[in-house]
């Protein structure tokens, strides 16, 4: 089965200009904030976890047409739809009418602000030494994989420095696909724009750093 | 600084179709047990008015003002950010880099749109946007020139993709001319986009 991330945007030739946006309300309209915090409120249930949410998002095949909680939305349908939690006739109806399925939590107006202060912290004790040290270098897996990952296609094959061990963390690529944490090492790496770009590099002092897992790395 | 108020748009009478879709979905939700309504109004004034960039200024101001905070929060982010209050969701894990003559940071996601939350709230429109995610880690002088800046060709830009859970704040520099201002005084000139490194600090005296 091929899996085609839409999200994987770096590099990506555009003239588009960035528009600058002054500071101030992080919503332009009532629905985005409706959508955003039921988004919250079901990822605090346990039913899913945020890697299987942003597998959930880049995969929609009209990602590049929708705004940004657009794709909070429809990423919320897929994943309710997958678990039976929502079916299509409720949605279509505008309300329920299957007996509602068991939850591991709900996320009570009282424990908001503890679930966010405590957030969702991926970092795990170490079971392995790291299998590189700071000022190595490194490549990175050339090949693309047929699952939900963190690695850019940008970077993908590149050389780099290992310039910072992050500790052990939930390795995204596993918890995407529902395999559970499996931890591992996970290392700012920092490359250069000649090896990034090669002819299309814009030689303009740019360096690049990006946190890759250790199974995302060889010795180089 | 110009103030974006909902007053915009929720003026308009008829709700459009997302409107009807989300509040379809909501009613299902809590219809069904999953979703708290008074939890929803709680999740939304928090990131409405409790959590958002004017946290990260005074962490910056902080930083500018403490050496021995500086040196915490560049070593330690999330600890020395965490003591300030400001911790938690998308924020979990935090790095603090630091702008210098030498070197300017720019923070992207180029595979979502990670964002540190409770310093930053969350993110303006053109962060999560296409053509910054796309440019920036190419041509990150263009995307500065999109928002009137430009930096000497002997400065780096080094450009950090947040692809795992750690997040990144920019402190950027202290401008000239601020020596005796308090805390409050320097947070004020910090601006959002000074922290994600596509802006700079405003200049004392400067209008918002």
């Amino acid at each position: 089965m091929t899996y085609v991330s839409h999200a994987d945007l770096g590099g990506r030739p555009t003239d588009e200009p960035v528009k600058p946006e002054p500071e101030g309300d992080p919503f332009h309209a009532r629905w985005e904030q409706r959508a955003h915090a039921i988004t919250l409120a079901m990822g605090a249930t346990g039913a899913w976890n945020i890697d299987m949410s942003r597998a959930a998002r880049e995969t929609l095949a009209d990602y590049a047409a929708l705004d940004y909680y657009g794709k909070w939305f429809e990423g919320l349908l897929v994943l309710l739809r997958e678990r039976r939690l929502v079916t299509v006739g409720e949605l279509a109806a505008g309300r329920a009418l299957e007996p509602a399925s068991p939850l591991p939590r709900v996320l009570a107006a009282a424990d908001v602000a503890a679930v966010l202060a405590r957030g969702a912290p991926t970092e795990r004790k170490a079971a392995v030494p790291p299998r590189f040290a700071v000022g190595q270098r490194v490549r990175t897996r050339a090949a693309a994989v047929p699952h939900h990952t963190r690695l850019p296609g940008y970077a993908r094959g590149k050389s780099g420095l290992i310039e910072r061990n992050l500790g052990v963390h939930v390795f995204a690529d596993a918890h995407a696909q529902g395999q559970g944490e499996q931890p591992q090492w996970l290392y700012t790496v920092a490359f250069s724009e000649d090896e990034l770009w090669g002819a299309r590099a814009t030689r303009q002092g740019l360096t690049l750093a990006l946190d890759a897992w250790e199974p995302y790395l060889e010795p180089a | 600084m110009s103030d974006h108020h909902h007053d915009d748009h929720e003026d308009h009478s008829e709700l459009g179709a997302m409107d009807l879709r989300v509040r379809a979905l909501e009613t299902i939700l809590a219809a069904k047990g999953y979703v708290d309504p008074a939890a929803l109004d709680i999740l939304i004034d928090t990131y409405q008015t409790r959590i958002g960039p004017r946290n990260g200024a005074r962490v910056v101001a902080r930083a500018w003002l403490d050496p021995a905070f500086r040196s915490w929060v560049l070593t330690d982010a999330t600890a020395a950010i965490a003591s300030l209050g400001y911790l938690g969701r998308q924020g979990e894990h935090m790095v603090a880099v630091e702008n210098t003559e030498a070197r300017h940071n720019m923070v992207v996601c180029t595979l979502c749109s990670c964002y540190p939350w409770p310093v930053l709230g969350l993110p303006p429109v053109w962060y999560k946007s296409a053509p910054y995610r796309s440019r920036v880690v190419r041509d990150p002088r263009g995307v500065l020139t999109d928002f009137g800046i430009t930096l000497p060709l002997t400065t780096e830009i080094r450009v950090w993709d947040s692809t795992a859970e750690v997040r990144y704040l920019v402190i950027p520099r202290r401008p000239a001319g601020t020596d005796g201002l308090g805390e409050a005084e320097l947070a004020a000139l910090v601006t959002r986009d000074s922290m994600i490194g596509a802006g700079l600090v405003r200049a004392p005296g400067a209008s918002a």
